[in-house]
C-alpha cells in the first residue's frame, strides 16, 4: 500500500507549505497549501517563486480542488502540484487530468488498482491540463 | 419489536435477519432488542449484507408486521405488480401492506 | 444517428472493464458501501427499495431497433421481463443483481449504449427534443450538439464531483417539448438576425424542493465556442456552488443567490480566459457528428390522404399522431400510459414490437420523450393503420397524448428509497376515473404530473395539474398543485390547500377540471383558464 505518490522527477520539495494568508503576508514562502474553499487565482501574481502548492481535499465529494488545479496549471504553474486528503484511487485519474502530479491519500492506496485505473483508457475526450490530445484532435489530425 | 433489515450484497434481494442468518421472509425476522446495530456492523462488515438498517415492527399472528408502510412494501414487492411480490398474487396482500 | 467510431467504442469498452473492477473489489470487501456508492452512482447503479436499481443512457432520447431489442433482451435475462422509460429519456431496470450489472453493461456497449454518467454528481445524460429531425418547428435539429455535449461530458476530469447533479437539454424548436427551461442547463438553438445559428442559454432553472425556471443568461452564443462557453459555466458552478447543504448545492440555488446578471458576468469573465485555451472542437468535428444525424432518404411525392374510415384509427390518428416536416410521413407517438397501466413501463416483448415497428416503417429509429412515451419518428403516411393495428394488439394504442391519462409518475413508494407516498396507484385511479375517451378528450390538451417525494422526479410543479405525495405521520397524503407548466410557456404550479387521502386527491382532481368546464371559454386549454381566472375559483370548488 502505497501513502506517498509522485509523478515528477525532480527532487521532492522539503519546505513545509505555509497557509494561503500566510503565503500572501509573507512573499518568500516556495510551497503553499489551499483549503478547499480558497481562491487558487490569489496565488497567480506570486506563481513564479513557487515550487510546490498542495490543495486540500476535506471530502472525496469536494470537486473544488479539480478547478484550482486546472487554474493553476493554465497560467503556466509548473511546479509540483499535491493533492492531500480524502482522495481515492478512482479519482487519481482525473486527478492527473487535471494537473495534479502528487498525492498524500489519507487512506493508503493499493498500487495494483491504481495501474489498473491509470491504465484504463487510451484516449479522452476532452483538452485538460495533462497534454493528452483528446479523441477529436486524433480525429481530425 | 425491533427487527433488522437490508439487502443482500450481491444479489440486492431485500433480506431480514432471522436471528442467525438472513431470509427473504419477513416471517422468519426475529426481535433483535437493542443489538440491532451491534448485529448490523458485525454483518455488514462480513459481506453478507448491504445497507442494515433496524425497524420497528409489530408481533402478529402471521409473523412480524414493519411499522412503516416502505418497509412492509419492501417485505411483500411493488403494490402494483403483485405477480412480483415474495408471495405473487397473495390476496391478502393488500390489507397487510396498506 | 450517431455511430460509434473506434475511440467512442474503446472508451465505452473501457469502462465496463473498469466498472468489473470496481464491482470485484467491492464483493471482495477491498473497498466499503461509502466508497462504493459514489462509484456505481456514476453509473447508474442504485440500491433501491427491492433491489439493484440500473439506469441506463439513451443519449438525447435517440434509438435504433438493435439497441431498442437489447434493452428487451436486458430485462428478459436480467430482470422481471420489463423496463421503465424516464422523464429523462433514461430507461430503468429495477431488479438488478450487482454480480450482473458489468455483464449488463458489456451487453449494452455491444450496440453502442452504457449507463455513464445515469446518476452522481456529474453531468447526466443530455436530453433533447423527441421530435427532432422530424418536427416542421426546428430551425436545425439539435441532436449533433447533444452528441457533443455527451462526449464533452463524458469522464469530464474537473466536473465529475460537482456541488450536486447536474442536467442539460438542447432544443431547436420555437415549441419546448424537452423542458428546458426546468434544467440545471437549457439550450435553444435559434437564429439572429444575420442568420445564423446559435444558443440562447438557460441557467438555473429545475424542480425539487426549491423550484426555479431559469433565466437567460446569454441570448445567442456562436456555435463556434460552445463547449469553452459550456466548460465556463460548469467552472463557475463547480468552484461556487454552496458545497454547505446537500438542498441547495444545485446551481439555481446559485444563480439565485448572487443573480443571473451576476452569474452571466462571472461566466463571461471565465470564459474569456477558458476560450484562448483551444478546448473548443474544430468545426470538422461538429460537421463529422451532424453528418450521422443528415436526415432519411424520404420519398418525394407521397400523398397526404389517410382512410379515416376505422373510427378508432381515426381517433388515434388525431390524438397520436403529428405532422412532420416531410410531406407523405407523420410522427407516430407510442403511449405507454394504458388505463391500468404503469406510466412508462413497457414489457420486453413491447418493447421488441416497438423496435420491429421502427426497423420497417420508421428509417430504423425511435425516440423516447420525457413524458415517458415512445415515438416513431418517420413513418409514412401510408404505412400508419398497419402500424396502429399492431400497436392496438399490443396495448400500444391508447389514444391519450397530452390527454389527462397521459400522466408523468415517478416509481415512487412502490420502487424508490427516497419516496415518502406512492405514485403509481394514484396515476391509475385518476386514469380510471377518467377513463371514458370523450371525457378526456372534452377536457383537451391537460398535462397531469406525479411525484411521490419533494425530490420531483414526476414533474409535479411543471404540471398543469400536479400531485405531490408526502408522509404525513406514517400515512400518504397528496397535496394537488395548479398552473405549472414545462413548455415554452414554463411556470411553476401552485399548491391549492390542504392535502388529501389517494381518493381525496382523485375527487378533488375531478372538481377541479369539472369547474374548468364551466369556465372556459372557445378553445380555452385548463392551464390558460386557470390563468386567466387565478386560483380562487378552483380552490373553492375543491375544498367548498
Amino acid at each position: 500500500m502505497v501513502e506517498f505518490l509522485r509523478f515528477r522527477d525532480d527532487v521532492p520539495h522539503e519546505e513545509p507549505a505555509v497557509t494561503l494568508d500566510a503565503f500572501l503576508g509573507q512573499t518568500n514562502a516556495t510551497a503553499v497549501r489551499l483549503e478547499s474553499d480558497e481562491d487558487a487565482r490569489k496565488l497567480l501574481p506570486q506563481l513564479g517563486q513557487l515550487a510546490l502548492i498542495e490543495i486540500a481535499f476535506p471530502k472525496f465529494r469536494d470537486g473544488r480542488g479539480y478547478s484550482a488545479a486546472r487554474i493553476l496549471r493554465e497560467a503556466g504553474y509548473e511546479g509540483e502540484l499535491r493533492a492531500a486528503g480524502d482522495v481515492l484511487v478512482d479519482q487519481i485519474p482525473l486527478m492527473r487530468r487535471c494537473g495534479f502530479d502528487s498525492f498524500v491519500p489519507e487512506a493508503a492506496i493499493d498500487p495494483a488498482a491504481l495501474e489498473r485505473a491509470l491504465g484504463r483508457y487510451d484516449d479522452v475526450y476532452q483538452k485538460a491540463a495533462d497534454g493528452r490530445s483528446p479523441v477529436w484532435a486524433l480525429r481530425h489530425g | 419489536m425491533k427487527i433488522l433489515t437490508g439487502n443482500d450484497l450481491g444479489t440486492g434481494d431485500v433480506v431480514w435477519w432471522t436471528g442467525s442468518d438472513w431470509s427473504r421472509h419477513v416471517a422468519d425476522a426475529v426481535d433483535v432488542d437493542n443489538h440491532g446495530e451491534a448485529i448490523a456492523a458485525a454483518e455488514e462488515a462480513a459481506r453478507r449484507v448491504n445497507a442494515p438498517y433496524v425497524i420497528d415492527a409489530e408481533q402478529t399472528p402471521q409473523g412480524p408486521r414493519p411499522g412503516h408502510i416502505k418497509d412492509r412494501i419492501r417485505a411483500a414487492g411493488p403494490t402494483v405488480r403483485l405477480d412480483l411480490n415474495i408471495k405473487p398474487a397473495d390476496p391478502a396482500a393488500g390489507s397487510w401492506v396498506i | 444517428m450517431y455511430k460509434y467510431d473506434q475511440y467512442d467504442q474503446a472508451i465505452v469498452d473501457a469502462r465496463v472493464e473498469e466498472f468489473r473492477d470496481q464491482v470485484q473489489r467491492r464483493l471482495a470487501g477491498e473497498i466499503s458501501e461509502d466508497q462504493f456508492k459514489p462509484l456505481r452512482l456514476m453509473n447508474g447503479l442504485y440500491l433501491q427499495l427491492h433491489a439493484y436499481m440500473l439506469r441506463v443512457a439513451i443519449p438525447y432520447g435517440t434509438l435504433d431497433s438493435r439497441q431498442m431489442r437489447m434493452l428487451a433482451h436486458i430485462a428478459r435475462k436480467y430482470d422481471k421481463d420489463y423496463g421503465h422509460f424516464t422523464t429523462r429519456q433514461n430507461l430503468q431496470y429495477n431488479w438488478i443483481k450487482l454480480e450482473d450489472a458489468a455483464d449488463i453493461l458489456a451487453d449494452l456497449a455491444s450496440v453502442e449504449m452504457h449507463a455513464i454518467q445515469t446518476s452522481g454528481n456529474c453531468i447526466r445524460n443530455i436530453s433533447s427534443d423527441q421530435f427532432a429531425g422530424a418536427a416542421a418547428d426546428e430551425v436545425t435539429d439539435p441532436r449533433p450538439w447533444a452528441e457533443l455535449l455527451r462526449q464533452w461530458s463524458t469522464f469530464h476530469p474537473e466536473f465529475s464531483y460537482l456541488p450536486r447533479k447536474f442536467k442539460i437539454a438542447v432544443i431547436a424548436a420555437e415549441e419546448d417539448r424537452a423542458a428546458v427551461k426546468l434544467h440545471d442547463i437549457g439550450l435553444q438553438i435559434h437564429r439572429n438576425d444575420a442568420g445564423e445559428l446559435g444558443f440562447r442559454v438557460f441557467v438555473g432553472g429545475g424542480m425539487g424542493r426549491t423550484p426555479m425556471v431559469a433565466p437567460v443568461i446569454r441570448e445567442f452564443l456562436p456555435t463556434a465556442d460552445f463547449v469553452s462557453y459550456m466548460e465556463a459555466c460548469l467552472r463557475v458552478y463547480n468552484r461556487y456552488g454552496r458545497r454547505d447543504n446537500i438542498y441547495k448545492a444545485r446551481i439555481k440555488i446559485l444563480v439565485h443567490e448572487i443573480g443571473a446578471e451576476e452569474y452571466a458576468r462571472q461566466v463571461e469573465e471565465e470564459w474569456a480566459h477558458v476560450k484562448t485555451l483551444g478546448l473548443d472542437p474544430p468545426a470538422g468535428e461538429f460537421e463529422r457528428i451532424a453528418a450521422h444525424f443528415a436526415p432519411p432518404a424520404f420519398e418525394g411525392g407521397l400523398s397526404d390522404d389517410l382512410d379515416r374510415t376505422d373510427p378508432d384509427f381515426a381517433l388515434w390518428l388525431d390524438q397520436n399522431v403529428k405532422a412532420h416536416k416531410q410531406p407523405g410521413y407523420a410522427i407516430v407517438n407510442i403511449s405507454l400510459k394504458p388505463v391500468s397501466g404503469i406510466p412508462g413501463d413497457a414489457s420486453s416483448a413491447q418493447i421488441d414490437l416497438m423496435a420491429d415497428l421502427a426497423e420497417r416503417y420508421s428509417f430504423d429509429e425511435l425516440r423516447v420523450t420525457h413524458a415517458q412515451n415512445i415515438v416513431l419518428p418517420h413513418v409514412k403516411k401510408a404505412d400508419l393503420y398497419t402500424i396502429w393495428q399492431q400497436l392496438e394488439a399490443n396495448g400500444l394504442a391508447t389514444p391519450n397524448l397530452d390527454l389527462i391519462s397521459d400522466i408523468i409518475a415517478c416509481p415512487g413508494l412502490d420502487y424508490c428509497s427516497l419516496a415518502n407516498a406512492r405514485s403509481i396507484p394514484v396515476a391509475q385511479k385518476i386514469a380510471d376515473r377518467f377513463a371514458g375517451l370523450d371525457r378526456q378528450r372534452d377536457l383537451g390538451e391537460l398535462k397531469l404530473k406525479i411525484s411521490g417525494c419533494i425530490n420531483a422526479c414526476g414533474h409535479h410543479h411543471a404540471g398543469h395539474i400536479g400531485i405531490l405525495g408526502v408522509d404525513r405521520k406514517g400515512t400518504e397524503n397528496y397535496q394537488l398543485l395548479l398552473g405549472g407548466s414545462g413548455a415554452e410557456d414554463a411556470s411553476l404550479g401552485r399548491i391549492t390547500g390542504p392535502g388529501f387521502d389517494e381518493d381525496g386527491v382523485v375527487d378533488a382532481i375531478e372538481r377541479t377540471v369539472e369547474k374548468y368546464r364551466e369556465l372556459r371559454t372557445e378553445g380555452e386549454r385548463f392551464l390558460d383558464t386557470y390563468r386567466r381566472v387565478g386560483m380562487d375559483p378552483f380552490k373553492e370548488a375543491i375544498y367548498g
